[in-house]
């Protein structure tokens, strides 16, 4: 793989850390559930707390 | 050969870092070009980076590869989640990168652009990037644990409490001195408040789109969100030239102030999740994309600096805020340089994500380093602008007038020449009716990126689209700090209550979520209208308070970092958190008796109080005094506290030295780690 598609890749996992995507996906796994509009509900509540709790900088 | 090529590499960057600095700090009387800061920064960076940060590892932390992180220890899917060094760092960065890199460089460039990149660099080298590391790594080394846990720990019950009140403080300070400057970016701008309107509509789509359409799909729709927003941008324009409309959205400073409290209290106590959620989203996207974006143009177009290294106003008369280089230069820049809130991100998310030790310092060091570098872009912005539209925007009108000839006439006394006719044609360049009295900062940014991006991209024909894009891209993000700000100090409040009577502590239960958002918001709101209604722009008074604040936490943090450095046997090291904790007391107890106790009515609230007294007495004057000393008194409170916090730990650290109390520390204990390396 070129250098330069890995730091795409890179990249991109960053930014679905930063947007929750990827906690998305692992609520998936952890729940064993398949995406879906109920599942999604499911986890903005259950992230919901712990995200308004995250300190953001000034 | 490597090492021999090595070596000369790196005295290659010392010399050009030399030399850039040297031509940043020696040149006067002429304009200089931007790269010279931006070179001087990044070998600053690089050699702060590959040898203090490196020093620090070695001798200070004793960074262990084969030690377990919580991460690995604790990982349970949601909070504790091994992750890629590069996400993390990423994920950290997002989080510190806030108003505060851009805004506090932009006011201090009152005092040229010298000042500002000089403690910008070294503050973030030595003092910043060293707090972010050292409290990564111990709050790795204690489970994730928060700032106020292990001040409490480490230096008892003194440490813990003052580090949670100033947390608070901060909080609302900054909340309301951070909607001040939204109000003051979009008062009277029919094009700015139509933009941020409509990003309401568009945030309730992108709910719907998100949890209808394509659950989870998050950097799609914050992109669909993006490319809305530029066409709100757009329709601004035609919205500010349709006089029906126009006169719906031209609004004043006390109308927005009004509706940013009812909004932020809407957001802390409703569940609004469809709005928040995806605004928070397409502001990170808005914000991460704006400041990659300003880098890359700066570096392209090289802008060449107006403003002078140093300004008359280095003697306390500036009329952005008043105060001397020393001490205010250095509380009025702080998220670019030393920011004790970072440590609460730090404490925070960051510390359960680290598969590795060693990946504390890229994290810590690493991403403070990019937010120091946020911070001279920002100094470039203000810079580049010529100094009199720098002074004709950010001073209030209580200073330089009230009309555009007397602003312009006293500016142009100070040196700084300026017409109403050049103000009068910028304003309408960038789709404004003016540009005069706009203080807080955001707008000096904005028409500063304008002026840097117009003269590529689209050129002057683009410039209102450039400014109002800049305007959105702060006031977004600066919307979406006040109600997560705002739910955070709910949650904290509620946090405590709850020790006193139950119920009070619990986060849905809706008695509690009403009283607490109403005492959070009515706090902030409370300085917010100060700030609307101050003469003197408001700005004068909030963000130097908000600065003593912010670097009093710092403060705090350090005074836990040392305490540690201490306990764990280091104290010949002791200087590296040390020195930057006794330069923060020296900066921020003297800005605090200067702004308690300093004669002159522009610097010291009780002066001013007096003034006001002296005067006529009216509702507003009754007010003003009512406010100026509310204002000394609560500085008077931070640094008492912050008194207590410095002989705890000062007596923490002679019983240690001594050998009179026990080097205990509250680490959790060592577990090898089974990570392959491919996996961390």
């Amino acid at each position: 793989m070129s250098s330069f598609v890995k730091a795409a890749r890179l990249l991109l996992e960053t930014l679905r850390e930063i947007f929750d995507e990827a906690a998305y996906e692992r609520f998936l796994t952890r729940t064993q559930r398949t995406s879906s509009t109920k599942a999604y509900a499911a986890f903005r509540q259950e992230s919901e707390e712990a995200r308004t709790r995250r300190p953001k900088c000034c | 050969m490597n090492k021999t090529l090595s070596t000369f590499a790196w005295v290659a960057v010392a010399l050009l870092g030399a030399a850039a600095v040297g031509v940043v700090a020696v040149r006067r009387g002429e304009p200089i070009n931007a790269l010279w800061l931006v070179v001087a920064a990044t070998c600053c960076y690089a050699l702060g980076y590959r040898f203090y940060s490196s020093f620090i590892a070695a001798k200070i932390l004793a960074l262990d590869s084969r030690r377990a992180t919580p991460a690995e220890r604790l990982e349970n899917g949601r909070d504790f989640v091994v992750t890629n060094k590069w996400v993390v760092f990423g994920h950290h960065f997002a989080a510190i990168a806030g108003p505060g890199p851009l805004v506090g460089p932009v006011l201090a460039a009152q005092f040229g652009y010298l000042p500002g990149t000089l403690w910008v660099l070294a503050g973030a080298v030595f003092a910043g990037c060293v707090q972010d590391f050292v409290i990564l790594l111990y709050s790795v080394r204690r489970d994730g644990k928060s700032l106020t846990e292990m001040a409490k720990e480490e230096i008892g019950r003194v440490g813990g409490f003052v580090a949670y009140t100033a947390v608070i403080a901060i909080l609302i300070i900054l909340l309301g001195v951070v909607a001040l400057i939204v109000v003051n970016a979009l008062k009277d701008s029919p094009w700015g408040t139509f933009t941020i309107a409509m990003t309401i509509p568009i945030a309730l789509l992108m709910g719907v789109y998100l949890r209808r359409i394509r659950p989870g799909k998050v950097l799609e729709v914050s992109i669909l969100g993006f490319i809305l927003v530029l066409l709100a941008i757009w329709g601004g324009q035609w919205a500010s030239l349709t006089p029906r409309i126009a006169s719906v959205f031209t609004l004043q400073g006390t109308t927005l102030a009004e509706l940013i409290i009812v909004y932020g209290f809407a957001a802390s106590a409703l569940p609004v999740w469809l709005l928040l959620a995806p605004r928070d989203y397409l502001s990170t996207f808005v914000k991460l994309g704006t400041i990659a974006l300003l880098g890359i143009g700066i570096v392209v177009l090289h802008p060449t600096l107006h403003m002078p290294a140093l300004t008359r106003f280095v003697d306390g008369s500036g009329p952005v805020f008043a105060g001397k280089i020393f001490p205010f230069a250095f509380i009025t820049i702080a998220c670019g340089a030393i920011s004790g809130f970072h440590s609460l991100v730090s404490s925070g998310t960051t510390p359960k994500l680290i598969a590795r030790e060693r990946e504390a310092r890229m994290v810590g060091y690493g991403a403070m380093m990019c937010e120091s570098a946020v911070a001279i872009m920002a100094i470039i912005a203000a810079c580049v602008l010529q100094p009199g539209v720098y002074f004709a925007i950010n001073s209030p009108a209580g200073v330089v007038g009230s009309t555009a000839t007397a602003a312009t006439a006293t500016i142009s006394s100070w040196g700084f020449p300026v017409t109403a006719a050049d103000m009068q044609a910028l304003a309408h360049a960038v789709g404004e009716q003016t540009l005069f009295n706009r203080t807080g900062g955001a707008p000096a940014f904005a028409v500063g990126m304008a002026h840097i991006f117009s003269q590529s991209l689209g050129g002057a024909a683009v410039m209102a689209l450039w400014y109002h894009f800049a305007v959105m891209f702060e006031a977004l993000f600066i919307l979406s700090i006040l109600d997560a700000g705002t739910r955070v100090a709910r949650f904290m409040i509620q946090d405590a209550l709850g020790h006193i009577y139950k119920p009070l502590g619990r986060t849905s239960w809706y008695p509690s979520i009403l009283a607490t958002s109403a005492l959070v918001v009515g706090a902030w709101g409370f300085f917010l209208w100060q700030g609307v209604k101050d003469p003197l722009g408001g700005i004068n008074s909030l963000w130097p308070l908000f600065g003593i604040a912010n670097q009093l936490l710092a403060a705090v943090a350090l005074c836990v970092a040392t305490t540690i450095i201490i306990k764990t046997h280091r104290a010949k090291y002791a200087a590296v958190t040390l020195v930057p904790l006794a330069w923060l007391v020296a900066v921020t107890f003297t800005a605090s008796w200067h702004k308690i106790l300093d004669p002159n009515p522009r610097v010291g609230f009780l002066a001013q109080a007096r003034v006001l007294a002296a005067g006529p007495a009216t509702t507003a004057s009754a007010r003003l005094i009512f406010n100026n000393r509310l204002d000394a008194a609560l500085t008077a409170v931070l640094v008492v506290m912050v008194a207590l916090v410095l002989i705890e730990s000062a007596r923490q650290w002679i019983g240690v030295l001594t050998g009179r109390e026990a080097a205990r520390v509250k680490e959790s204990p060592f577990v090898p780690t089974r990570l392959a390396e491919d996996r961390a």
